[in-house]
């Protein structure tokens, strides 16, 4: 039986990890390629590493990132963050990551998407939405620019043409929940999951380890992604993992 | 020195560095003049079997991934590169495949006997049952899971081939092979200790064969 998947996910800015990693017994917490290791041996089922650097430099110093985790780390990785052309897409997967992951670019020119599935497929294409819950729409909102602009798409009408665009996977951000840190958005990730016929991983608002099992169990999702909560040891991997184990939720 | 083929369709660089990893001694190839020196040959790909079999035939590849396997000398494919080794595909019309072993390659149907939708391609960690646990890639390991990214799956024709399997509604072919010729559907340089381990015994199998060659 397929598992479900856990998936921490690594800020990278000009080629270190930031965003308060607080890891004791690294020699260097911000070192990505330790940090990927140390999610390896704890179980974590894939990684996401987030390209947040502002400068040409910093995007070009993730290609060596990419390279450098590509040669140690033994599980699939994905890479997002300014990715705008083919061109990217190709280098980061040269570079050895399994997979590229589209948000902003994707809006502005979705052909984006087809393009990269065409090129490289569907497998490595994984198209990011962050979603804002809208009442005058009823329904979600996508944003862009890491969730500063909001577009006229709706969530659900998005995710379908995505994929009917080629992507493989969809990373759902909740910008209600994230950073609330309590729960995922299982209505947002239910609504999703089931207009698509992709895997749908779901992210924002992990706060304990008892946020996973109703993510799964209740939404039906293929994956739940976290960051600051296995980056500040509030729970580990291996924990979450145990606790759906416990629940009769399938893990590796 | 295990030979990678480089058709133009694989993630050599995730296949290479696990090598590395490992300090098994490889090098990556186009050309089948290069390649015949090897002593193992690894078949990786990612993407459309069909491409993979045109431009395979196209560059000569095919008659000597064939030849090479005939002579009962060590290939590993792995995930397209799997499906390769069988007789046809049914992906953008029949396409015939190196016909090395016996079976098809379907895509998922996406939905069970019972009517129920399920998610297309199989994706992420599936747990192995090992049919043939004495294989040369299984020495030393026992089942666990494994890292799955496919669309397509293989209906072998004969059981004697499947050394172990998972199951995604169907069963699904993990682990096949036949003499000197086997392939993984899932990616083993993906797949952590599991996997890691099953690439090793492919160094060590080669290792025995050059010295059984003499």
């Amino acid at each position: 039986m397929l598992t479900k998947r856990i998936i921490p996910c690594l800020d990278v800015k000009d080629g270190r990890v930031v965003k308060g990693v607080q890891f004791l017994g690294l020699r260097d917490a911000g070192d990505p390629v330790e940090l990927s290791t140390f999610y390896d041996q704890e179980g974590a089922d894939e990684l996401v590493f987030l390209d947040i650097s502002a400068s040409h430099e910093g995007r070009k110093t993730m290609i060596d990132v990419v390279e450098e985790v590509a040669g140690t780390l033994a599980i699939p990785f994905t890479v997002g963050g300014g990715i705008n052309a083919l061109e990217d897409m190709r280098a980061i997967l040269r570079a050895g990551a399994d997979k590229v992951s589209l948000n902003t670019a994707a809006v502005k020119r979705p052909e984006l998407i087809t393009e990269g599935a065409d090129y490289f497929g569907s497998q490595c294409i994984v198209v990011a939405i962050d979603a804002k819950y809208d009442e005058s729409l009823g329904s979600w909102r996508v944003y862009t620019h890491g969730g500063r602009n909001s577009t006229a798409l709706e969530v659900k009408a998005w995710a379908r043409e995505v994929v009917e665009r080629g992507a493989g996977e969809i990373l759902l951000t909740s910008m209600d929940q994230d950073g609330a840190k309590t729960g995922f958005d299982l209505a947002l990730t239910e609504a999703v999951n089931e207009v698509v016929s992709v895997p749908v991983i779901a992210s924002g608002g992990a706060g304990a380890g008892e946020h996973f099992p109703p993510v799964f169990q209740q939404s039906n999702a293929d994956a739940a992604l976290a960051a600051s909560i296995f980056h500040y040891k509030e729970t580990s991997v291996a924990e979450v993992k145990k606790l759906l184990d416990e629940q009769g939720v399938v893990v590796r | 020195m295990i030979g990678i083929i480089d058709y133009g369709m694989g993630n050599l660089h995730s296949v290479s560095k696990a090598m590395e990893r490992l300090g098994l001694s490889y090098f990556i190839s186009p050309y089948v003049e290069e390649l015949k020196e090897a002593d193992g040959l690894i078949l990786p790909g990612v993407g459309s079997f069909k491409d993979a079999m045109n431009i395979l035939e196209a560059d000569g590849l095919a008659p000597f991934i064939r030849e090479w396997s005939q002579a009962d000398r060590p290939l590993l494919g792995i995930c397209l590169g799997m499906q390769l080794l069988f007789e046809e595909s049914e992906e953008n019309g029949t396409t015939q495949g190196l016909n090395l072993l016996p079976g098809r390659v379907r895509r998922f149907r996406g939905v069970t006997e019972a009517g129920e939708a399920y998610k297309v391609p199989h994706m992420g960690w599936n747990l192995l049952t090992f049919w043939q646990p004495e294989h040369t890639l299984l020495q030393n390991t026992a089942p666990g899971h494994v890292y799955f990214v496919h669309s397509f799956v293989v209906e072998v024709k004969s059981r004697d081939i499947l050394i172990a399997t998972c199951t995604y509604d169907v069963e699904v072919p993990a682990v096949v092979g036949q003499n000197a010729t086997m392939g993984t559907q899932f990616h083993p340089e993906k797949s952590s200790q599991l996997g890691m381990a099953m690439l090793e015994n492919f160094g060590n199998f080669v290792a025995q064969e050059v010295k059984a060659r003499g």
